[in-house]
């Protein structure tokens, strides 16, 4: 799939990019072919028009009043409908955070779900607007005519193991000679191999083909220790038989760094984008959360009423082609990095995940926000 | 000659005894049917032993432990696991079941529409149950408001935006709507096509031949998984930006187009057996290709293969469920989307839902298959050994 894509993608750009320089004679072809293609399409009633999927995605999303955002079709903590059909996670509220940017307001936004294989191909197509949908950022994707405009969760591949039945471990380096259950065909299984080459290590994998045969094995006690991403351990731990035996050991053998994913070749698009994770991560520096942003904004903190876009003459947010309140909107909608992260994947939800490298760089994370000014 | 001696002779009848204890009765249906034979005897032996090794733990596990109501996992998982049950408990979480049951059925369809899925849901039923009734009269008119008027009642009123009623687009459709819509629109054009590409095939004329044979080849050759595939996320990249066809509609032309190859091979099956003597026969007659084909061929040809239609049918129906893999989720995807919802996140919660979806896919395909041997028999004149 990767190479295809990145084949294609190589072909389009060529496609594009020729129309410009190319003689008359055949960008003339080049137009005349695409009237003929859009007659015979307009003239079928079935078609339907979407917007198109131009450069100017921001004003793509402005007149169709909503923002299309590619979520994943359902990841505990991250994206996933509940028994109202509505979405909720941390990717999610990036979505509506975004949405608040551009419109203020966080509902107008529309949920794609989509697998692994088909997210990049539906951003490409210009059937989403934004993906944001745990996505690693990786150099080859990048290549393929795509932006990754941030990190939002710094994930890394770790180890569970049952700590009643192996008591006394407490680091992924004593595990040698262990069994390890992992999934088959993933760069999980790759990384598995290279860890334990690495530290000289015997390891026994036990590989299934499905994620769900991995859970039940490891439940059922086939394996010493289970190895995926960490979010991912503590989703499946929920399932199992009983949760509070085992725990996720402290080390993390590969890096996964997942951000929201736009189309290369718009760079207000990819700004916005980018900011809105930089909004969310300085109001939790600054201590701005969804309760207090209003009382906040009318406040004399120089700092925060910067950030909240409330000085005199500003034209932070105009210029981002947004409004000078976008801050406030977008924290009034979802609060800060830490209450999104606390609500979906820490102490207030289900999946109880440390925030470990995802802190604060002040307090020893990853998170560290370009300055607002 | 008179004192003849009747000392032998019964004056009255003798009343009927009932039969011995073995040949009566449950006695006797369970000597025939489960103890005809040693081999019989112990083949039913083995039988109830593994009913009764299997049995119990189900209906415990469906039934008597099941949790039927509850507001989250707490009520799906044992104490160890943060809910409410005991330690070493094992039941169906019908309470995710019961809690999702309308995301299920329809969908992310927007709640207070879900009137309008229910209207074209009772139209549905009220007009096919009268169909398939033999006795019922009206048979034609009947037929043509299902297959015609109905299809364009239901697309008005599920699509929207019109006459105040607010558009909704069809990925918010899900469940069993889409199940049911993508296998109504997939059997309702594939019988007639398959048909009309069944008699393509055996046709005289070269051209109409070929086309016919390239068409079904094609698509037989390829996977359905794939031509979803393409038809969703390649076939945008060649088109000019910001036309894309919907979805759903990429999703029925796949269904229909794959539905109606298959069909076009059964029917040809169906053509075939019918004997050199009646197409003879027919000619004789006087009667024209379409005449003979209409009232000769087909009738007889179609009633031979009901089972591979029905056949046909079945699979498609179930293929439906294929359409996840455009993001597209009807009963089976939505209910496996909905396992990631961390509010229900138990080990108990997967099974209970695959099992909901199993069932329900069950009842459906039941009823096809029931129906069809019905009209087999029905339609029975006697060609059968």
């Amino acid at each position: 799939m990767g190479p295809f894509l990145g084949a294609w993608g190589a072909i389009r750009q060529y496609d594009l990019s020729s129309v410009g320089t190319m003689g008359t004679n055949l960008k003339g072809q080049i137009v005349m072919k695409n009237l003929v293609l859009k007659g015979a399409l307009a003239a079928s009633a079935f078609v339907l028009l979407a917007n198109a999927a131009s450069a100017a995605t921001l004003d793509d999303v402005k007149k169709k009043g909503f923002l299309q955002c590619g979520v994943n079709t359902g990841l505990p903590g991250f994206a996933s409908p509940n028994d109202k059909g509505e979405w909720s996670g941390f990717d999610v509220d990036y979505c509506r955070a975004v949405a608040a940017a551009v419109f203020g307001d966080p509902t107008k936004v529309k949920y794609t779900p989509l697998s692994a294989k088909d997210r990049l191909p539906a951003l490409q197509s210009g059937e989403i607007d934004v993906l944001i949908r745990n996505t690693t950022w990786t150099l080859s994707r990048d290549e393929q005519g795509f932006d990754f405009t941030g990190v939002n969760y710094y994930d890394g591949q770790g180890f569970m193991i049952n700590s009643k039945k192996l008591s006394g471990i407490n680091s992924a380096l004593q595990l040698s000679g262990a069994s390890v259950c992992v999934q088959a065909g993933t760069t999980t299984e790759l990384n598995l191999a290279d860890y334990f080459k690495a530290n000289k290590m015997e390891y026994n994998p036990v590989v299934f083909e499905k994620v769900e045969e991995v859970n039940a094995a490891y439940d059922s006690g086939r394996c010493d220790a289970y190895t995926t991403d960490q979010s991912g351990l503590y989703a499946y731990r929920l399932a199992l038989t009983a949760p509070d035996d085992h725990i996720v050991l402290p080390e993390i053998i590969s890096k996964e760094p997942l951000g929201p994913v736009v189309r290369q070749g718009d760079a207000q698009w990819a700004d916005i984008i980018r900011w809105t994770h930089y909004a969310l991560l300085t109001a939790e520096e600054l201590g701005i959360t969804k309760a207090n942003v209003e009382e906040l904004a009318k406040g004399d903190s120089p700092e925060v009423k910067r950030v909240l876009g409330q000085e005199a003459g500003t034209k932070l947010g105009t210029d981002l082609g947004l409004t000078n309140d976008w801050v406030v909107n977008i924290v009034k909608a979802v609060g800060n990095y830490g209450e999104i992260f606390e609500k979906n994947l820490g102490s207030g939800s289900p999946l109880k995940i440390a925030r470990g490298i995802n802190a604060q760089w002040s307090k020893g994370g990853l998170q560290y926000a370009m300055p607002i000014r | 000659m008179v004192d003849s001696n009747l000392s032998f002779v019964r004056t009255e009848m003798l009343q009927g005894q009932t039969p011995p204890l073995a040949e009566r009765g449950v006695v006797k249906w369970v000597r025939t049917n489960l103890f005809a034979a040693p081999v019989d005897a112990v083949l039913t032996i083995l039988a109830l032993l593994l009913i009764a090794w299997f049995l119990p733990p189900v209906i415990r596990w469906a039934f008597i432990e099941a949790a039927w109501v509850g507001p989250d996992r707490s009520v799906c998982s044992t104490i160890a696991q943060g809910g409410i049950q005991p330690e070493g408990w094992s039941g169906a979480c019908w309470a995710y079941v019961n809690a999702n049951f309308n995301q299920f059925m329809y969908g992310r369809y927007p709640i207070e529409e879900h009137w309008r899925v229910n209207l074209v849901g009772v139209m549905f039923v009220l007009l096919l149950v009268p169909l398939l009734i033999p006795k019922v009269p009206y048979k034609v008119l009947n037929a043509i408001t299902f297959f015609f008027i109905f299809p364009i009642v239901a697309f008005f009123l599920l699509v929207g935006g019109w006459l105040g009623l607010p558009y909704v687009e069809t990925p918010l459709w899900g469940g069993l709507l889409v199940t049911l819509v993508i296998s109504f629109v997939g059997i309702c054009v594939s019988l007639p096509l398959g048909i009309i590409l069944a008699l393509g095939r055996r046709s005289k004329l070269p051209v109409i031949k070929m086309l016919c044979v390239i068409f079904i080849e094609t698509i037989r050759g390829v996977p359905l998984i794939t031509v979803l595939f393409m038809a969703s996320y390649m076939l945008p990249l060649f088109l000019p930006p910001g036309v894309t066809f919907d979805k759903l509609l990429r999703a029925l032309i796949g269904v229909a187009l794959f539905a109606s190859a298959y069909m076009a091979e059964v029917v040809r099956g169906g053509l075939q057996a019918i004997p050199k003597g009646q197409y003879e026969g027919a000619d004789s007659l006087g009667l024209g290709y379409w005449q003979k084909t209409r009232l000769i061929i087909l009738p007889q040809a179609l009633k031979l293969v009901i089972p591979s239609i029905v056949n046909t049918f079945i699979g498609l129906f179930k293929d439906t469920s294929l359409v996840s893999v455009i993001s597209m989720f009807d009963l089976l995807g939505i209910v496996k989307q909905h396992f990631s919802d961390a509010n229900w996140a138990s080990p108990q919660t997967p099974i209970s839902g695959l099992v909901f979806a199993g069932f329900v896919f069950w009842i459906f395909c039941f009823g096809m298959s029931r129906y069809s041997l019905f009209m087999e028999n029905r339609l029975d004149t006697g060609h059968k050994h």
